[in-house]
């Protein structure tokens, strides 16, 4: 049994099969149709709905824009489901929607319930207005009249008109009303054929797990839905990780910071961007907000895309993983996980429990992504580099690259190059030399095994310049001069 | 009848009611007219209607081969799924299995033979779209693979063709080339676009008596599905009524490819004798629905020291895809707008309609005037590459005047050329020359990062080039009450048309928007309508809503001339009220009156555009009734170690005649400029060589999102020029024309690229200039660089 708000009123529902999106489920079953279907991939928008639920305090809300077109329905249990028919009160529109319509921001419309839900959940988490946070909040809205200046101008006019809404009056009693729901059971829901098990504990997950090993793990769900949306293919059992609030924990100790592997990206941004600010900036650039906070660290590592975003970067700072098989665990360094093309050392019914990555001390580390489009793209190559120089000599060195193999994968020849050598240009140019031992990169539509090399190469050389501006010239915006994302 | 409030006012009253303005008439920023129920969720899209209880869901299995001969269809195994109520081929059409718009050669299902990959086949209707889907992919289907042309260089060597080429001809380019100064040859390939208009094409049909069809279609041609209906079931066209309030985005790719989608509705509705909806889910809306036609492009060009052009051989050649649909006139679109802004003098220009098994492409924003530009601009900086000059300077020494260089390739003469002014004013406000210095200082000094600037002009052609669909029809009802009902035939698309010819008849009638409501699109209400297409839509339409609107107001003068004994010249209409000589009365008093006394108060609207003319097969006429004018200046940034870019700065001025609402005019403008940027930098087509379109979804086509807009977006509309031809208010079209501003970010990306050789050398980088093309094209400069100075 699934219960949870839909606005303010409390649903119970007893039927709903574990595979049908919180898209359909809102246009077939509610007859909703406030929210549209662009793309049934996440990558457009229209969809985006705000969920509401109770924060780590207790004592607020926490709002989050989300696809729903890839939001299975178990995720709602226990929150409070949002999307662009409640927002206005009464006949008053909501000061997002006047600002939409006022600046017209709007024109063939189909995209605009998207971009209100993405400008709400904004100005319920920032308090004013910020360009920089409403192009972060937008970069999973995909508007095809405008050209998004208007809709800038909207977000900016609705920060100018904002008000105390019925959602803020309303707090205590939706936090009472969320309180007042049951954890869900851990047998979770099930449809005739399709079961998803909610587990609240790792315990719980581990031996679900074992009980269940052909079970697909849903975590953020932001790939695995495709399955369903995309594919066509039926997950009969599914785990949902969502209510394992242990395997969502950050937590940063002496030597290294610990992140529950379930813990939504957007929730590990803080930890990991004051440490890296280049991992920081390269999660900015990681798919959209909406992506970010229902996908997973552990679920971009766990689905061992060659090209997912985190993994060259893990790597190169050389994470550890924490496998975990009912009572048993053991922990790999994370470039041990990837052994061929989606194919892992992960055994039946073992799971990541916790990713854990070692803080800062005299390493340089970068990252770097290289798409298409800048914003909610992916990478045709993505790297990930962490050297240590003293006295101009390189110590060690580490370099992983996404894009260039079947797996996220160091540059062993690379690094070979690289360690003992004295920081210098000469250095960088042999190292680049090494890369073509290291990788025989495929062409496909993202980018061609030339462009791939070539990229991954110059990439060498950009590490190479930007630290010689911080070690040399003491720059600290040395960015400014080698990254047009440092232009905003 | 009740009594209105207003009849209690006194003349005094009154009086000082009518002295006020209206506030919503044209030439006022008005929001869109569905902008309130968009942001709440209530505009309904079709597949936000209501759906019936009995209504069956249509799916189209397609072809997963380029090119192939059908040997057989074995359709019994998708019966075999529960909920499965019919499935169809060919042979299964009741009338005419045809749907190409103008020309035949789009069969609605595959007939014996497949041309391109993901062609529909059979089509599957079952009680919901998942069964429909997973029974068509049961259904066995035997080909036999044929030769497949795949590439525009092969069909073009092959001389494949889906029509005859074309050619417009000016003086004696050939003499000319041979004399020129200086002579350069290049060759440029210009991708094609997707839409990716946000709501997928769809329909939804319901079977009437007398075997008739209720379509709801998300159509830009409604009167065209209604004729495409009909065809199919081999009817009248009385018998099929088409509706279309709105559409989720078109720009083009809704005026030919909606058909499919209605068609196979409305031949299984007619089998079934039930209720039929059609959605295709995005991937595979596009695989199977035509794009901006891809160009291959050589030239042969002469100019003079001073960078004047002298002597142009263009030949354009367009990758049509299987059939001819509206390429025709979109390769002649293409030849129209080779010149751009620029006097060509002694010029051929040549258009080639290459046949590839690949989608039809179609109509998209511009409909081939942006692929005939690109290369011109392309021509114009790479002659300042060589002569050492800025590009806006090559640009400005070829405009067009209005006297002596003043005749196109297709000999139509330059009767308002305001470009120079436009280029001043724009030069001024952007400091185009100032940052110009800027910019090349900042390069010298900064090796990774190289930034770029670039202005460029756009003169488009408005009318429809097939002179006949240059009409339109109205339709307005007053009720007793004073509110006002009106249709036109055109349709709204987001673009604000509503909005505007609302506004027109407001300010006809002098009364206020909110008294008028437009309903949708509806081909029982206006007839024979042209397509909303070639930027036309309020053009037409509203001249021909305002015709309308003149002719009730025409009776009511007259009405209320001799029913108050006055002169017709004493009667106006202002504010929502009436002066008759020196009475007066609001508007709704003088209709209620007006029916009393036995006057119409219902009337269609015609419009024909005048002047137009246009000879094809001796390729000479007037085929625009004016141009569109405007001009870009854009400045970028660019990574010379990834080739990734970001646009720093855009400035435009774009002019729209006397704007009828000048908000929605800029949305057009800055929606233009943005889409076109789309198309020439991060929008890929990649097709496998089987003929498979990879960049198949949002995954992996990438249109503009909102971080790659200009960092600094500063859109203005040329002042106080109001249309010199007769259109409606004076105004201009602006759809399609700032499409093309957008080429300036391309320009202005091969400007960073070319500071690497200090601007001598034009960088080889074809459209789009993703960032893979752009780091090539670095590196290319770079090798013709150390081999120069190696030299």
């Amino acid at each position: 049994m699934l219960q949870f708000l839909h606005n303010q009123e409390l649903r119970t529902e007893r039927d709903l099969d574990p595979n049908m999106t919180v898209l359909n489920y809102l246009r077939t079953i509610r007859n909703k149709t406030g929210t549209k279907e662009g793309c049934a991939s996440g990558d457009c928008g229209a969809c985006t709905v705000v969920l509401a639920e109770i924060d780590s305090s207790g004592l607020k809300l926490k709002y989050s824009s989300i696809n729903s077109c890839l939001t299975f329905v178990s995720v709602l249990h226990g929150k409070q489901l949002i999307t662009v028919e409640d927002l206005q009160e009464e006949q008053t529109l909501h000061t997002t929607q006047q600002a939409m319509a006022s600046c017209h921001g709007s024109q063939c419309g189909f995209c605009t319930p998207g971009f209100v839900m993405s400008l709400f959940a904004l100005q319920k988490n920032q308090s004013t207005y910020n360009k920089d946070k409403t192009t972060e909040a937008l970069s999973g809205n995909l508007c095809r009249c405008t050209g998004y200046r208007p809709i800038y101008q909207a977000a900016e006019e609705s920060y100018s008109q904002k008000t105390t809404d019925q959602f803020d009056r309303l707090e205590e009693k939706t936090l009472e009303q969320l309180k007042a729901i049951p954890p869900i059971s851990k047998l979770g829901i099930h449809s005739k054929q399709h079961y998803s098990f909610s587990p609240s504990t790792i315990e719980e997950l581990a031996e679900c797990y074992l009980n269940y090993p052909d079970a697909h793990l849903l975590a953020g769900g932001t790939d695995l839905a495709l399955e369903v949306t995309q594919f066509h293919r039926k997950l009969p059992t599914l785990i949902y990780l969502g209510n394992v609030t242990d395997m969502k924990k950050v937590s940063v100790g002496n030597t290294h910071i610990e992140i529950g592997s379930a813990c939504p990206i957007s929730d590990c941004y803080n930890v990991l961007t004051t440490e890296y600010p280049d991992f920081g900036d390269l999660l900015h650039r990681f798919a959209s907000l909406q992506i970010r906070n229902q996908g997973t660290l552990g679920g971009n590592i766990a689905n061992a895309s060659p090209i997912g975003d985190s993994p060259p970067l893990l790597i190169a700072l050389g994470a550890t993983l924490q496998l975990r098989q009912g009572d048993k665990r053991r922990s790999i360094p994370i470039e041990q996980y990837f052994l061929d093309y989606k194919k892992t050392v992960r055994q039946s019914s073992e799971f990541i429990e916790t990713v854990s990555i070692p803080k800062r001390s005299t390493n340089i580390f970068k990252a770097y992504k290289v798409s298409k489009r800048l914003d909610d793209d992916i990478s045709a190559v993505c790297l990930g580099i962490n050297l240590t120089i003293k006295d101009n000599q390189i110590f060690d060195a580490r370099a992983a690259f996404g894009g260039m193999a079947a797996i996220p994968k160091r540059a062993e020849n690379c690094e070979q190059a690289l360690i003992g050598q004295t920081f210098d240009e000469s250095t960088f140019e042999l190292a680049c030399k090494a890369l073509e031992k290291d990788f025989t990169p495929l062409s496909d539509f993202r980018a061609s095994k030339e462009y791939r090399l070539l990229v991954g190469q110059n990439l060498l050389r950009k590490y190479y310049l930007e630290t010689h501006y911080q070690l040399t010239h003491k720059l600290e915006n040395a960015y400014s001069l080698t990254r047009v994302t440092a232009h905003v | 009848m009740s009594k209105t409030p207003t009849e209690k006012l006194t003349q005094a009253e009154l009086e000082a009611n009518f002295s006020q303005s209206i506030t919503t008439g044209v030439g006022r920023s008005i929001k869109h007219e569905s902008a309130e129920k968009q942001v709440s969720g209530e505009a309904q899209y079709i597949d936000d209607k209501l759906e019936f209880p009995n209504q069956l869901h249509v799916y189209a299995r397609t072809s997963d081969k380029a090119h192939a001969r059908i040997l057989s269809i074995d359709t019994s195994p998708c019966y075999q799924f529960s909920g499965v109520r019919l499935v169809i081929s060919a042979k299964d059409v009741p009338g005419d299995l045809d749907i190409g718009a103008v020309l035949a050669g789009d069969p609605l299902l595959a007939d014996g033979v497949v041309e391109y990959y993901g062609q529909p086949v059979i089509a599957i209707a079952a009680t919901s779209h998942e069964i429909a889907r997973e029974a068509a992919a049961a259904a066995i289907i035997e080909y036999e693979e044929l030769e497949a042309i795949l590439d525009i260089e092969d069909a073009l060597e092959k001389k494949h063709f889906v029509l005859e080429s074309h050619q417009h001809k000016q003086g004696d380019s050939k003499k000319a080339l041979a004399t020129a100064p200086h002579r350069i040859q290049g060759k440029l390939h210009i991708g094609g676009q997707e839409h990716f208009y946000l709501e997928t094409q769809i329909a939804s049909v319901m079977p009437t008596e007398d075997n008739g069809m209720i379509v709801y279609s998300s159509t830009q041609n409604p009167t065209e599905i209604q004729k495409l209906v009909a065809s199919v079931l081999a009817v009248p066209m009385h018998k099929v009524v088409v509706d279309m309030r709105r559409m989720g985005g078109g720009f083009g790719g809704k005026e030919t490819q909606a058909a499919t989608p209605a068609c196979l509705c409305a031949v299984i509705a007619h089998l079934t004798k039930q209720p039929t909806k059609m959605r295709l889910p995005r991937v595979e809306d596009m695989m199977m629905t035509g794009k901006r036609h891809p160009f291959l492009v050589t030239y042969d060009i002469g100019y003079d020291n001073n960078g004047r052009l002298h002597g142009v051989d263009i030949q354009l050649a367009g990758n049509c895809g299987f059939s001819p649909d509206l390429s025709g006139s979109i390769v002649d679109r293409a030849m129209f707008h080779a010149d751009n802004a620029y006097f060509l003098e002694d010029a051929t220009i040549t258009g080639h309609r290459c046949k590839t098994n690949t989608a039809s492409n179609t109509a998209y924003r511009g409909f081939g005037g942006p692929q005939g530009m690109v290369p011109i601009e392309e021509i114009m900086d790479t002659i300042a590459r060589n002569l050492d000059k800025d590009p806006l300077e090559v640009r400005q020494i070829n405009y067009y005047d209005t006297k002596t260089r003043n005749t196109t390739p297709y000999h139509q003469k330059i009767e308002q050329d305001i470009l120079p002014e436009i280029t001043d004013h724009l030069i001024e406000s952007s400091q185009y020359f100032t940052r110009r210095q800027e910019i090349i200082q900042f390069n010298k000094t900064s090796p990774i990062l190289k930034k770029g600037l670039a202005m460029t002009p756009v003169k488009f052609g408005i009318s429809f080039t097939a002179t006949f669909l240059n009409q339109a029809g109205a339709l307005i009802h007053i009720y007793t009450d004073g509110s006002i009902h009106l249709n036109h035939g055109g349709t709204e698309m987001g673009q604000g048309l509503n909005t505007k010819v609302a506004q027109i008849v407001a300010e006809t009638f002098q009364v206020d928007c909110d008294r008028i409501h437009i309903t949708a699109t509806n081909t029982e209400k206006v007839p024979n309508t042209s397509p909303t297409a070639a930027s036309s839509g309020t053009d037409l339409n509203g001249k021909a809503a305002q015709n309308a609107a003149l002719t009730i107001k025409q009776r009511l003068i007259e009405f209320a001339a001799t029913h108050y004994s006055a002169n017709k010249d004493e009667i106006e209409f202002q504010n929502s009220h009436v002066r008759i000589g020196a009475h007066y009365c609001s508007f709704e008093e003088l209709i209620q009156l007006a029916y009393f006394n036995q006057i119409s108060l219902s009337s269609t609207g015609y419009y024909k555009t005048p002047k137009i003319f246009y000879d094809r097969d001796a390729a000479k006429g007037h085929p625009f009734y004016y141009y569109a004018y405007g001009m870009a200046c854009c400045e970028v940034l660019v990574d010379s170690l990834t080739g990734e870019y970001k646009m720093l700065r855009t400035d435009i001025l774009h002019d729209v005649g006397a704007s009828l609402n000048p908000a929605i005019d800029i949305g057009q403008i800055e929606g233009g400029f943005v889409q076109g940027m789309g198309w020439l930098t991060t929008e890929e087509l990649i097709w496998n060589d089987k003929g498979r379109l990879m960049t198949n979804s949002p995954a992996s086509y990438k249109i503009p999102a909102i971080a790659d807009t200009p960092l600094d977006f500063r859109v203005n509309l040329v002042e106080s020029r109001k249309n010199p031809e007769e259109t409606v208010y004076h105004s201009k079209a602006v759809g399609e024309p700032p499409f093309m501003l957008g080429i300036a970010a391309w320009c202005a990306i091969k400007d960073a690229v070319a500071s690497i050789a200090d601007y001598k050398i034009q960088p080889t980088i074809d459209a789009p200039a993703t960032p893979e093309k752009v780091l090539f094209g670095i590196q290319n400069i770079k090798q013709q660089l150390n081999a120069y100075t190696e030299k």
